[in-house]
Order: structure tokens, then sequence, then C-alpha cells
């Protein structure tokens, strides 16, 4: 067994960021300083070190959907993009609402994975917003993130409850916050862009209605709260002034939140058709704020692959989602700025932290299971083509800054080379 | 112009010339034969995703009148129910060897994906709640006919505003066109955010009509808006209809236009429906005109009018 050595980069160690050599021996970070030699080496060139980052919004689309993706396509571009491990969303067909979907998709994850996939499970059965989901029996399958991602839980009674019973486990409530009554005939953010296209909008109210109510069922309950891609200057707010009163409260933004704004959609093209819509302009400069300020912790993909046929339609008629695994570390690099450790706050140490990936998004020590990432902060490069199953994203042709040189997941490549 | 999706956008030298073409083809169609061979040879689909008779029996007989040979595609009969995507039937109709497509789609750009999608000219019949420019052009064209052109009249378009792809059409056409336009409705009716729209805004349908020389009368859509939008046919009709009453109240010039099918009852009386100043017949025959501009225009027809 050889050993792999990266050589010349910025280190993220607990210490801080320290221009280093590491050494990796099987899985494990064995060494950690100057001059190392072995005869596999990847040469960071300056670059940034640091924990494989960890997504906590990825649509794998398996089981049930393997045309737009499956675990080994979906985790292929989740390495690609520096990921070494993924949260699932529980969204499938059939859907995670018990212990056997959930370790099909953890097991399922070891077996082709190239990055580790978590799973979450649904609040409710079948996600159906009305009957507790089976969160006991998926709890002691290791889920520990329980949402209805893709609708809202729409009564709040039902999801008071839900709160009550995973508060008591310790696990964490992430809400899709779009009122479903609100946004049932939109397609796209409600303002001046949806007037002139006549097409139905979804206010930011339908956003705020959710989360207002769901802070003061957090309240109730005392339940650790997640907020799926925020979307709007109004819900910053309202995650602001929580976290401000102490609550245990926590929110995400997509990176197609954070570079698109509704004027984009002006083309209808549907690669730009996704929920929570795109908003104004105003609203992603507060989303950027608040990522920037801390009010949002991190940054999840709501990597959602549909294949081409499904797209190629009217706006209108085509499904919700674009994909994102591939370049959201250079999204968030671009908006974040030149901050390695909020970089990897955003897209590793915190997101690992809130969904409970134990394994993950630690400061790299001596010892610990080597998930790394090798990042460019400064190189320019344009997506012009995914390792996804789908093709489904508004980057292509577009210009990012900050690329993933390579991923190791616990001691093994899974992206780049040795020189 | 290679395509024409949307009157938003589009010079006023287009439209007088597109008007100015309609006139002649208007006057075309007076004849013994109302017939020309300027387009002889090419064809045409008309590419209907929505149902629509009328507008697509205008555009069938605009083509004929051009000599064009036509083809349709209507969805309730195609394999979209097969689950083809849009692309995939665009790019088999195509290849039966098109020229020009004229397409109108429940769904708001449906025309601007297939003119991405296709090498040849596209004309939009109408996109959601979005455009249906040629509505537009034979809307001005019989107000020309009437006043001469649009330049300083003031024009009220009435109604569900806020769903109608007529309204947007006209208003963005008119008023390059020099008109004054006013949009009136219930609020509900009324679009939510008009950043840069050319037009003003109004609930209050007997201030507005006023001084105006050209009511605009939209169709009430009662199956569009996803639930009640006003209380009741009724209460809509005593204050945004066009009772007798305020008929009375128009100035003496003014007309009413409407784009069909009316609601006699609702948004237009029995009466004003039947008036001389009511255009609604001289518009239909205009749309055949306006549509048969629009063609030679796109498919650059070379034998003289």
């Amino acid at each position: 067994m050889s050993d792999l050595i990266i050589t010349g980069g910025t280190v993220l160690t607990t210490d801080g960021p320290i221009r280093t050599d590491l050494r990796i021996t099987d899985d494990r970070v064995s060494e950690i300083g100057q001059g190392l030699e072995a005869s596999n080496v990847i040469d960071a060139n300056e670059a940034w070190v640091g924990p494989g980052l960890v997504d906590m919004h990825s649509h794998l689309r398996d089981p049930g959907q393997d045309w737009k993706e499956d675990i080994a396509t979906g985790t292929g571009a989740a390495a690609v993009g520096g990921y070494t491990a993924v949260l699932a969303m529980p969204n499938t067909i059939p859907v995670v609402d018990n212990a056997q979907i959930a370790l099909y998709v953890s097991e399922r994850g070891r077996r082709v994975g190239s990055a580790d996939v978590y799973p979450s499970g649904c609040l409710t059965m079948g996600g159906d917003g009305e009957r507790m989901a089976h969160i006991d029996e998926m709890w002691d399958a290791g889920v520990r993130v329980f949402t209805d991602d893709g609708t809202s839980v729409e009564s709040a009674a039902v999801l008071r409850l839900a709160m009550e019973y995973i508060a008591n486990l310790g696990g964490l409530v992430a809400q899709h916050a779009v009122d479903g009554a609100m946004s049932a005939h939109g397609y796209m953010h409600e303002g001046s862009v949806s007037s002139r296209l006549g097409m139905h909008g979804i206010p930011s109210e339908a956003e705020e209605i959710v989360i207002s109510r769901d802070l003061a069922l957090v309240r109730l309950t005392g339940v650790s709260y997640h907020v799926q891609h925020l979307s709007s200057m109004v819900g910053v707010g309202l995650i602001r002034q929580a976290k401000a009163d102490g609550l245990p409260v926590t929110a995400e933004v997509t990176p197609h939140h954070l570079v698109f704004d509704h004027t984009d959609v002006a083309s209808t093209d549907a690669d730009f058709k996704m929920m929570p819509p795109l908003r104004s302009a105003e609203d992603r400069d507060a989303l950027v704020l608040g990522l920037q300020d801390g009010t949002i912790d991190i940054v999840a993909t709501d990597h959602a692959p549909h294949a081409p046929r499904e797209k190629e339609v009217p706006f209108e008629h085509a499904p919700n989602g674009v994909i994102g695994l591939e370049w959201a570390a250079s999204v968030t690099n671009s908006v974040i700025g030149d901050d390695q450790v909020r970089f990897f706050a955003a897209l590793s140490s915190s997101p690992a932290r809130i969904a409970q990936i134990t394994d993950h998004g630690h400061a790299i020590t001596i010892g610990s299971t080597a998930n790394l990432v090798v990042f460019d902060p400064t190189e320019r490069w344009t997506p012009t083509d995914s390792v996804s199953r789908s093709r489904n994203a508004p980057y292509f042709g577009r210009e990012l800054i900050g690329r993933v040189r390579a991923t190791v997941r616990a001691g093994q490549l899974t992206h780049g080379s040795t020189a | 112009m290679n395509h024409l999706l949307t009157t938003e956008g589009l010079s006023r030298e287009v439209l007088e010339g597109l008007l100015t073409d309609a006139q002649e083809f208007a006057e075309v169609l007076e004849r013994p034969i109302p017939k020309v061979p300027a387009l002889r040879g090419r064809t045409v689909a008309t590419m209907f995703f929505e149902p629509s008779t009328r507008t697509k029996m205008s555009f069938d007989k605009a083509a004929k009148a051009l000599s064009a040979d036509t083809v349709a595609f209507s969805a309730s009969t195609s394999s979209l129910s097969k689950g083809e995507s849009l692309k995939d039937t665009a790019l088999t109709v195509h290849a039966m060897g098109i020229d020009l497509m004229i397409v109108r789609h429940g769904a708001t750009g449906a025309p601007w994906r297939l003119a991405e999608w296709l090498d040849i000219p596209i004309v939009n019949a109408g996109d959601g709640a979005h455009q249906h420019p040629t509505q537009a052009l034979l809307d001005c064209l019989t107000i020309t006919q009437r006043f001469g052109s649009l330049e300083g009249l003031k024009i009220a378009i009435v109604g569900d505003i806020r769903h109608s792809r007529v309204a947007r059409s006209d208003m963005f056409a008119m008023s390059t066109l020099g008109a004054d336009v006013t949009l009136v409705g219930p609020p509900t009716l009324l679009p939510v955010h008009m950043d840069g729209w050319p037009a003003r805004t109004s609930t209050d349908l007997d201030a507005a009509i006023e001084d105006a020389d050209v009511v605009y009368l939209l169709r009430v859509q009662t199956e569009r808006g996803g639930g009640s939008v006003f209380p009741s046919l009724p209460e809509y009709t005593k204050r945004y209809g066009m009772t007798n009453d305020r008929f009375s109240r128009l100035k003496a010039k003014a007309v009413v236009l409407h784009p069909g099918p009316m609601n006699r009852g609702v948004e237009i009386s029995h009466d004003v429906a039947d008036d001389e100043r009511a255009l609604v017949l001289q518009q239909v025959s205009n749309g055949v005109a306006a549509r048969m501009a629009v063609l030679f225009a796109l498919l650059g027809g070379d034998s003289d009018v």
C-alpha cells in the first residue's frame, strides 16, 4: 500500500489555514508537515485543501427515476464537485418514509457511490402531509434529517406533532417553505417579469407565510429547524430575527438563487425553472448578504436532475429543478470571495454539523478520516458538460471562478489524478 | 424580421409597414378573385396546441389567399398525449418540409422555444396569457381604417388584463403607434407588477371612458385565474360591462372593439354588440388581411400583389 501526498496546498487545519503538505495512509491522514515525499502526489500548487464538501440537498432519484439520475451517477457528479458526502432527499419513488427504503439508499451508496450517501426521511407517510412517517425506525436506521421536500407540510397540527417527536429524538426538521395554495398555479416569481409574461406567479409571501408559522411551532416544540432553499429577502429577514431570538434555526441557499434572478426566466428556458423560483435581484442580493453575514448557514445544491425530454417543453409544463453538484463550490467561491474558512464552513463543516453527518466536515488533523478536497479558488472555467445523467442546468457556457482539482474520499481519489 | 413572436419592442416603422401591407391585402380580399400567387409553392403549418377555431381558420384563409399550401397539426389528435416532447414534435413536423410555423400554445414562451429549435420563421398565434401579436395588428388596422392613425387616440382596454395576451399585445403595439392606453379592470384582474409598461391603469371604467376614442372590451374568462377573481358576473357587468347606459355616454365618434367570442350581456350588452360603432366583424375580416401581411413579410414572397 503506497501513500498519497498532497503538496503545496493551503490546508485547513484546526489551527486555521496553513501552507503545508499532508500524507494519507490507507483511509487516514497520517502526517502533516513540509517536504513530504511519496510516489503518488497531488500537487495542490497553492490551492486550498480542506474537508470534503457535504451537500445537504441532493435529489439522487434513486429508487424509482433512474432515467434522471441514480446513486452512482449522482455521487459521480458529487465527486467531480468536491463532495465526499451527500444527503439524499426522500421524495423518491417510493418515498423514504420507512427504514427499508432508507437502508436501501445508504446500502446502495456504499456499493456504488463515489461519495458517502446519507438518506433523509419524510416527515409524513408517502409525503402526504397527514400521517406521521415511520420516524422511529428511520432514526434507528441512521436517518437524522426529516423533510417532505418538494412540498411543504401544510397542516400546522401535523407538523407540530412531528416536530415534538423529532425534538425528543434529537433530529432535524427541514422544511420546503413554499405555501401550497399560494403557489399552486404559479410557475415563477410573482413580479414584473411574470406580469409581462402573463405567467402565474408565486409571491415571496408564499415563503414568508410558511417560515413565520413554522417559527411559532419551533418556539412551541423546541425542535431544531432548517429552512431549505431560502429564496426571498423577507425569508432572510425572518431567519436573521429568529437567530437573534436564540431559536435553533438554520438555513440554506442554493447556488442558482445566488447568481440568477427572475429576469433570466424571461427567456422561458425551462433550465431556469425550479421551486422556489428565482426571485428579484433585490432578493438575490439579500441572499448573498445573508450568506456573507452568516444568517444563511450553508450552500446546498438542490441538485434536481431531469431528462432532456422532460425539459424540452414549454416552461410551464417543465418539471422544477436544476442540477448543481458539479459547480456549487465554484458559484459559492465566486459569491463569498477569497475566504477559505468561510468557504469550507458553508460547504462542509456547517452542513455536516446541521445534518449530523459525523464522519465529514472536520478540519484536517492527523488520524482523521481522509475525506478531502483540493480546490483552486482562482481558476476560471466554463462548464460545457456534466457527468450527471441529466443536463438541466443554466451554467453551461457561463464562466465560473474556482474549480475542484481533486476529491479524496476515505483515502481514495474520487476525482482528479496524481502527478 | 425573422419571426413574429411579440409586439413588445417592434418598431413603429415595422408596425406601420405591416399595417400598410395589411391594408393592401384587405383590398385584395375585396376583389372578385380574392387571391394572389405570392407564396405559391410554400408550405405553412398551423400548430395549435390549444383549441382554437377562429384564429386557425383566419390563418388558414390568409395562407390560402397568398396561394401557400397549408398543413395542420392539432394537439387533440397528435402524439402529445403519448409523451412526445414539444421539441420532438416540432422537429418532426419541420422534417416534412415546412417553410413557416404558426403556433398557438397554452403555455407562455412556447413559440420562443420553437424559434430556438428550428431555423424557419415562427408566428406566435397566442401563447398563454403572454402575447398574440397578429390580434394586435388586426386591431390596429381596424382602428387605423376608422381614425386614419392611432396617434393621440385615447384607448381604454377593459377587463381581465392579468390573464390576457390580447391586452399585452395591443398595449405595446398601440402605444408604439402613438396611442394613449389605459388598462381598466377590477384589482384582481390587473397585473400585480407593471414596471415599465407603456400604459396607465384604472379600476374606474366610468372615468376611463369619458374621453376615450376606443374602448376595447376583453372577453371575461371565468375559466382562468384559479379561483374567484370577482364576486359575480352581474357585479362585473355593473362595474365593468359596456352597458347601453355607458355606451350612451361615450364620445360620439368613439368605437368599441372586442376580440371575440363575445359574452353578450356580460362585458358587452346585446344592443352595443350590434351597433354600427362596434367594429367586431370588421376586426374579423381584418384578421385575414393582417395575417397575410405577416406571412408575406416573413416568407418574402417574390411576386407583386
